[in-house]
C-alpha cells in the first residue's frame, strides 16, 4: 500500500510551507479567476497578466490542504514567463500525470498524438505530485490550481 | 471531575466490539479505530443476521401477497415499523412512515405539506447549524414559491441564539431544526422551542438524524410535527430511514410520489390514495432494510439508550480533555465544552494543518475521521473555517480509540510542522 511519503514528498512540503507567488495583483490589468472544490473547500485564487502570448506575471493566494496548495505554488513557478501556448500544454501533461486525459482515448492513434503533443513538456518538480494518483480522492487537490489557470486563460482569450 | 464524569457507564465496549465484524478487521495492519459514526455507523451481527436471513429465507414482495413467505415478509416489515415507532415513542405505528433516510424525510414534508400549506412570503426558520438535508429543501422551495428563509444564529458557545427567536417566529409557519448538530455535537432542547414555535402558529420538524442513534428521544415529549432520522445512523442499514409526523397531519398531507402500494384505487380517471403510512410509500419498498432497521433498534434498545448516552458524555468528556490536554491552543475545537449539551461528535481545527492532511495521516494508523464541510456549509461560512476535522463516537469506542487519536494527531503535528 502507498504510503504518506509517496504523497508528501519533501519538494510538495516545502512548496506549502513557503508557497511561491504568493500574494495578489491590481485588477487590472492583471485577471483574477477563483477555483474550488465543493468536496474540501479546498479555495485557489490567481492573479494573471498575460501580455500578448506570454503570461508575464503570476500570484496565487487561497487556502487549502498541503496538496492543493503546493501544486498552486508549483503552477505558479513553471508557468510564470511562459507563453500561453506552453502554459496550457503544462496542463495537459500535468493532467495526464494525474491519469486524467481531456478527450476519450479510443485506439492507439490518440494515445499517439497525446504522446506527441507532450513530447518534450518537462514536468520538472511538478512530477513530485505522482504521488498523487495512488490516492485517488485527492487527485482534485492537486488538479484545482490547474482548472482554475485553465479557466483564466479561457476567459483572458475570449476577453 | 465534573459531575457528568461520575455518570455510571455501564456500556461494556469490549463486549460491544464484538458484535461488530467490521470492528475485527486490521486496516495496514492495524486494529480499525472507527470515528466516524455521526457520518455512518457500523453494523453489529444481529442487523447482518436478521438481513441476511430475511433474504434467505422470506424474500417476497410485501402487502398482498397470499402465500407464507409473503406474509412473513410483510411481517417482518411491518412489525420492524412497530419497533421504530416504539422506540421514538410515537402514538400509533402508522405515524411512521418509511423512507429512503433522514434527507428524503425532509424532502417528503417540503414536496407534500409545504407545498400544499406555505405561500409566497411565508416565512420559515432554519438555524446556521443545519445539514445541507434541512436547508436546500426549503431553497428549492423558497426558489419555486418565493417562501422566506429566515436564520436562529449561534452564540459564542455554538449553541442557537435564541435572544430574537419570537421576532424570528412572528407569522412563521415552520421551524426546522436539527436535535443534534453534526458538526458543533450541539444538542439543542427541541421541547421549548417547539412550544415557542406552536404559540406563533408554527409547525415543528426536527432533524433527528444525529439524535436519535444518541439519546432516548421521545416525539410526543418534544411535542414535534415532524422528526426525521435515518436507520444507518443507528447501527441500521442504509437505504431506510423513517420520517415520524402526525397522524392528522398525515391524514391531510397529499402524497409524495405516486404508483404502487400508495393506492386504494386507480381507474382510468385516477386515484384514491392508500390510508396512512403506505400512502407515502409508493413502489416495492427496502425490505430487508426495513428488517435491518428493526434489528438495529433492538439491539439499541437492549443496551438501553441512557446508558448509551451516558457512555458517549464520558468518552466524549475524556477525548476533549487529552485534546485540550495534549494540543492546548494548537487545536481548536468547534463545539460547546459542557458535556450536558453536547453529543459524541468533535470538530477541530489544528494550526496551519488541513483537514484533508490530517484525515490523510491519521489514516496511515487505521484511524477513521472526516475532513472537510460536513454538508454544512452555511455553518462554516459563520464559523470562519474552510472546513473541519470530525472525530465522532459511538458505542464502540472507548477509551483506546480516543488515545489512538491523539497519538495519530501528535504524529500528524509533527510531519507538518513549520
Amino acid at each position: 500500500m502507498p504510503g504518506l511519503e509517496d504523497l508528501y514528498r519533501e519538494i510538495i512540503l516545502d512548496h506549502y510551507r513557503a508557497p511561491r507567488n504568493r500574494g495578489e495583483l491590481p485588477v487590472p490589468p492583471a485577471h483574477k479567476v477563483e477555483g474550488f472544490n465543493p468536496l474540501c473547500g479546498d479555495e485557489v485564487v490567481l492573479y494573471l497578466v498575460v501580455d500578448g502570448d506570454t503570461v508575464t506575471d503570476l500570484k496565487i493566494s487561497g487556502q487549502g490542504c498541503s496538496i492543493s496548495q503546493a501544486s498552486t505554488s508549483m503552477m505558479s513557478a513553471a508557468v510564470k514567463g511562459k507563453s500561453v501556448a506552453e502554459a496550457r500544454r503544462l496542463i495537459r501533461a500535468f493532467k495526464a500525470l494525474m491519469s486524467i486525459h481531456e478527450s476519450k482515448l479510443e485506439g492507439e492513434a490518440d494515445g499517439d498524438a497525446l504522446a506527441a503533443d507532450l513530447e518534450g513538456v518537462r514536468l520538472g518538480d511538478l512530477e513530485a505530485l505522482q504521488g498523487v494518483v495512488k490516492f485517488p480522492v485527492r487527485i482534485k487537490c492537486a488538479t484545482l490550481a490547474w482548472n482554475t489557470l485553465q479557466q483564466g486563460l479561457d476567459e483572458v482569450e475570449s476577453s | 471531575m465534573s459531575a457528568d464524569r461520575t455518570i455510571d457507564d455501564t456500556i461494556d465496549v469490549a463486549r460491544i466490539k464484538a458484535d461488530f465484524p467490521i470492528l475485527k478487521q486490521q486496516v495496514h495492519g492495524k486494529r480499525l479505530v472507527y470515528l466516524d459514526s455521526a457520518a455512518t455507523s457500523q453494523k453489529p451481527l444481529a442487523v447482518l443476521d436478521a438481513m441476511d436471513r430475511y433474504y434467505r429465507e422470506t424474500n417476497a414482495n410485501v402487502h398482498r401477497g397470499v402465500y407464507t413467505i409473503a406474509e412473513q415478509a410483510t411481517q417482518g416489515f411491518e412489525s420492524a415499523r412497530g419497533k421504530v415507532a416504539r422506540f421514538v415513542n410515537a402514538r400509533e405505528t402508522a405515524e411512521i412512515i418509511y423512507v429512503r433516510n433522514a434527507t428524503e424525510a425532509i424532502n417528503l414534508v417540503a414536496y407534500s405539506w409545504a407545498r400544499a400549506n406555505l405561500r409566497e412570503g411565508d416565512p420559515i426558520v432554519l438555524t446556521h447549524m443545519e445539514h445541507h438535508a434541512n436547508v436546500v429543501p426549503w431553497q428549492i422551495l423558497a426558489a419555486e414559491r418565493g417562501v422566506e428563509i429566515r436564520w436562529i444564529p449561534l452564540t459564542a458557545d455554538f449553541r442557537l441564539d435564541l435572544t430574537n427567536l419570537a421576532e424570528l417566529l412572528d407569522g412563521a409557519k415552520l421551524l426546522a431544526v436539527s436535535a443534534m448538530s453534526n458538526v458543533l455535537g450541539t444538542i439543542n432542547e427541541i421541547r421549548p422551542l417547539a412550544d415557542a414555535a406552536h404559540a406563533a402558529g408554527a409547525h415543528v420538524l426536527v432533524d433527528a438524524c444525529q439524535a436519535v442513534p444518541h439519546l432516548a428521544v421521545d416525539v410526543q415529549a418534544w411535542d414535534a410535527d415532524f422528526v426525521a432520522f435515518s436507520a444507518h445512523k443507528m447501527c441500521g442499514p442504509t437505504g431506510i430511514g423513517a420520517l415520524w409526523a402526525r397522524r392528522e397531519l398525515l391524514d391531510a398531507m397529499p402524497p409524495f410520489m405516486g404508483g404502487g402500494e400508495m393506492i386504494n384505487q386507480v381507474t382510468l380517471d385516477g386515484f384514491v390514495p392508500n390510508e396512512v403510512p403506505w400512502k407515502f410509500e409508493a413502489g416495492t419498498p427496502a425490505i430487508a432494510e426495513a428488517v435491518g432497521f428493526g434489528a438495529a433498534v433492538d439491539y439499541l434498545s437492549e443496551l438501553g439508550m441512557e446508558a448509551v448516552r451516558a457512555h458517549e458524555v464520558q468518552l466524549t468528556g475524556y477525548a476533549l480533555d487529552r485534546l485540550e490536554q495534549r494540543f492546548g491552543d494548537h487545536l481548536t475545537i468547534y463545539g460547546p465544552r459542557d458535556l450536558a449539551v453536547r453529543g459524541g461528535a468533535i470538530s477541530f481545527l489544528f494550526d496551519g494543518i488541513h483537514a484533508h492532511d490530517i484525515s490523510q495521516v491519521v489514516d496511515e494508523e487505521a484511524i477513521c475521521v472526516r475532513a472537510g464541510h460536513h454538508c454544512a456549509k452555511p455553518l462554516m461560512k459563520v464559523l470562519g473555517v474552510p472546513a473541519t476535522t470530525r472525530a465522532s463516537f459511538y458505542v464502540y469506542n472507548d477509551e483506546a480509540d480516543a488515545d489512538a487519536l491523539v497519538d495519530a494527531l501528535e504524529r500528524a503535528e509533527k510531519f507538518f510542522a513549520f
